[in-house]
């Protein structure tokens, strides 16, 4: 390898592309690259002509137009006199929303399963590998549908309320679970009820610092602070006082069968809760796996090493195991919330108004602007895979092992 | 070639480019084109395709009792299904020589704008934009419907404006969610749509109870109604929200296919206006003293060679099923179990709203 050094050597021949391994990997890349941009700039020129043979014409106008129909669950204000573009953006939200809930749900699930599934209690291992069986190996959209129609069938229609002597009651009188979603009450705003929530979340902000303190004194005089007690009190007597004082400005409304169906309250709309629960489920299954394979990654050593230091089981879990498998189990992870998110789209099954079933969906057929649609889901689907993959990334990059 | 029965979108299959000169022939990178867009726009070619081909490519329902359901041998047959058979009749002479694509609503107009089917017969409402935005070519009417309101009978709900506050379930990408929205929003009603992708999807949701009520095209939940266990507990009621004149339609800018659709519609309101049924045909086909009969089963002048047809291009079209009225009476008429009445698609002469132009 001297002489690749050597200054005397003759300098770049043609063929070198070629023939050296020093340029070959380049030159590879550079045809790669060059044959992908032809292969998409022929797509492109290829929809450009046939949209043309056919008369049509790309055109975004048609966000701007009213959209004429309407949604069902809407997170921003939303009637069917309003935009194309407003449909779009209701079903964004409600993509996010069930991707987010679906998201915290399957983690939590996948933590505790992944971790009972190692449970030396035959029974727990059992049920939970069963659990992951059954899961993993059904595609999600029958998941959906089943979940979603045992809920429409099983659950009582809220015609089933009415009456001297209904069929069916409201729980505490205050939830009804119907077959079209859960009816829950409503927290009421009045004036006031902005101070109970700041100190509100200054008690838990206040619970942050009494943690911190308490390690501190605990390091610093090696006394203990009685930490839960005064957590517990924190959180709600100055809440509560907050509240009374005030002349109680926070109300509850609660659902009522009015007409066809419940009024006032929170409706968590069928389709919602069977999307949502089907995703959590199936990719919960995935994560318990990845939470599995990342626990076992850490070296017996390290149980035992803390065990030897007098810990106790949950301790050495939470303390010394979940840190160290984190590293193992955050980049699949990654992937399947990223899966999870995309899943999201199957929501038309349920009548699930997200992004594919406003924009993807009923103004695509209204408007026929399916290639201008179809590219818009695309770039937003890509955009929030990637966000989530960043963010992800961040915190994979808080949580590995530091090389210095 | 399997005749008469569903066949799915070629995947990867041959692909067939039926298009225009400059067209550029992507045969090789086929799969790659349909990734990119569904490459085949055809242009007044659609005739000479079908002829080659030896069969019809029509697009129908995924499956609306009397308007397109497959039979106990997997034979489809409905009202819609009869207007398919007939062209591929008046084509090909041979009624049997159709494939059968069936579409949801959402793909319906991508399947014909990319070639796959010849003709779409699929209780498609013809609306402005429909026709002039998405360069679609409607030929004609063969049911004049609108949008009406089904609620099970325990409701005891009788007008559609007794409605406040109702679940609906809609089937998505119609044109009947947009007559909803107005017509609740204009009574100043709220309501809850519940929209779902296809009919049969939506008749278990509304038979679980997760919607109140069911709308569709007045035809359509007739339809619907006559499939359920116990079709008299559900009633529709008196109000008809919409215009919906449905017929059969095809790619804008092929007129000479677009003629031969029309005018096959047409060839079968005319024989029934006409007198001409399945039954005498063959005895009027000889002759008959009526210029207008002679000229539409091509015993008189030429009507067939100007479509490029030949002259007993109707006679063969009305063969396959009988005229108008008797495709009618036989798929959804009162003695089906559908049980619609002619109303506005009675002839003209009868009051209602079907009128062929003249064959001359």
């Amino acid at each position: 390898m001297t002489s690749a050094t050597d200054p005397s050597q003759p300098v770049f021949r043609l063929e070198m592309l070629i023939t050296d391994t020093r340029y070959r990997g380049i030159t590879f890349q550079i045809i790669a690259f060059f044959a992908f941009v032809l292969l998409f700039g022929w797509m492109a020129w290829n929809a450009a002509q046939n949209l043309a043979a056919l008369g049509q014409n790309i055109s975004y106008g048609f966000l701007g137009e009213q959209a004429g129909y309407d949604i069902n669950q809407k997170l921003i204000p939303f009637v069917s006199t309003d935009t194309h573009l407003r449909a779009a953006f209701v079903g964004i939200l409600n993509t996010l929303l069930v991707a987010f809930l679906g998201c915290v749900t399957a983690t939590i699930l996948g933590v505790f399963v992944g971790v009972a599934r190692l449970s030396k209690n035959w029974l727990v291992a059992k049920l939970m590998s069963g659990y992951v069986e059954i899961f993993r190996n059904v595609p999600v959209l029958i998941w959906i549908l089943i979940i979603f129609s045992v809920m429409s069938n099983a659950l009582p229609a809220p015609n089933a309320f009415r009456g001297e002597d209904p069929a069916a009651s409201m729980v505490m009188g205050a939830i009804a679970f119907t077959n079209r979603g859960v009816y829950i009450p409503r927290p009421l705003w009045e004036p006031g009820s902005a101070i109970v929530v700041a100190v509100f979340l200054l008690s838990i902000l206040s619970i942050f610092a009494l943690r911190r303190y308490a390690i501190k004194r605990l390091f610093d005089t090696g006394q203990e602070t009685p930490v839960l007690p005064l957590s517990l009190a924190l959180l709600f007597v100055p809440t509560l006082l907050a509240f009374f004082l005030l002349g109680r400005p926070i109300g509850i409304e609660y659902p009522e069968l009015r007409g066809f169906n419940f009024q006032g309250g929170v409706q968590v709309f069928g389709s919602l809760i069977g999307l949502w629960f089907a995703l959590a489920l199936y990719t919960g299954a995935f994560i318990a796996e990845n939470v599995r394979a990342g626990i076992m990654a850490v070296s017996k050593g390290q149980t035992e090493a803390a065990a030897a230091l007098g810990m106790r089981p949950g301790r050495i879990m939470r303390l010394v195991i979940l840190p160290q498998a984190l590293r193992v189990i955050i980049p699949p992870l990654i992937s399947q919330y990223l899966n999870l998110t995309k899943n999201t789209s199957l929501a038309a099954a349920v009548g699930y108004m997200d992004i594919t079933g406003t924009l993807g969906g009923i103004t695509l057929n209204q408007t026929g602007r399916s290639f201008e649609a179809i590219l818009l889901l695309m770039l937003f689907y890509l955009i929030i895979s990637l966000s989530i993959a960043g963010i992800m990334n961040l915190y994979n990059n808080a949580v590995k092992l530091k090389e210095r | 070639m399997k005749t008469g029965t569903a066949r799915c979108r070629p995947g990867s299959t041959k692909w067939t480019i039926r298009g225009n000169e400059d067209m550029k022939k992507t045969v090789l990178l086929g799969a790659v084109a349909a990734a990119g867009l569904a490459g085949a726009a055809a242009s007044a070619q659609t005739l000479a395709a079908v002829q080659d081909r030896g069969a019809l490519n029509c697009g129908i329902s995924t499956g609306l009792v009397g308007f397109a359901s497959q039979d106990s041998n997997g034979e489809w047959q409905g009202f819609d299904v009869a207007v398919c058979r007939a062209v591929a009749a008046a084509v090909l002479g041979d009624p049997s020589a159709v494939n059968f694509t069936p579409t949801t609503n959402q793909v319906r107009f991508e399947v014909l704008n990319s070639g796959d089917i010849d003709m779409l017969a699929r209780n498609t409402t013809w609306t402005f934009s429909r026709d002039v935005d998405l360069k679609l070519e409607f030929a004609g009417i063969n049911y004049y419907d609108g949008q009406g309101f089904m609620v099970p009978a325990a409701l005891a709900v009788t007008s559609a404006l007794e409605l406040d506050t109702a679940t609906v379930c809609i089937q998505a990408g119609t044109t009947t969610e947009l007559n909803l929205a107005d017509f609740f929003r204009v009574n100043g009603m709220t309501y809850q749509p519940v929209p779902i992708t296809t009919a049969s999807e939506a008749q278990q949701q509304y038979l679980a109870g997760t919607c109140d009520v069911y709308t569709t095209d007045a035809s359509g939940l007739a339809a619907t109604r006559a499939a359920f266990e116990d079709p008299s507990a559900h009633v529709i009621l008196p109000e008809i929200i919409s215009k919906e004149p449905l017929g059969p339609l095809v790619r804008h800018g092929d007129n000479e296919w677009g003629d031969v659709v029309r005018w096959t519609l047409n060839a079968l309101i005319a024989a029934e206006e006409l007198g001409v049924t399945s039954a005498n045909i063959d005895e009027l086909a000889q002759g008959t003293d009526n210029p207008e009969i002679n000229r539409l089963l091509g015993t008189e002048g030429s009507l067939g060679a100007m479509l490029g047809l030949s002259d007993d291009w109707a006679l063969n079209a009305i063969k396959a099923g009988g005229n108008y009225g008797e495709i009618f009476e036989r798929h959804i008429g009162t003695s089906t179990p559908i049980g619609l009445s002619r109303g506005l698609n009675a002839q003209w002469t009868e009051g209602g709203l079907l009128y062929a132009p003249p064959f001359r």
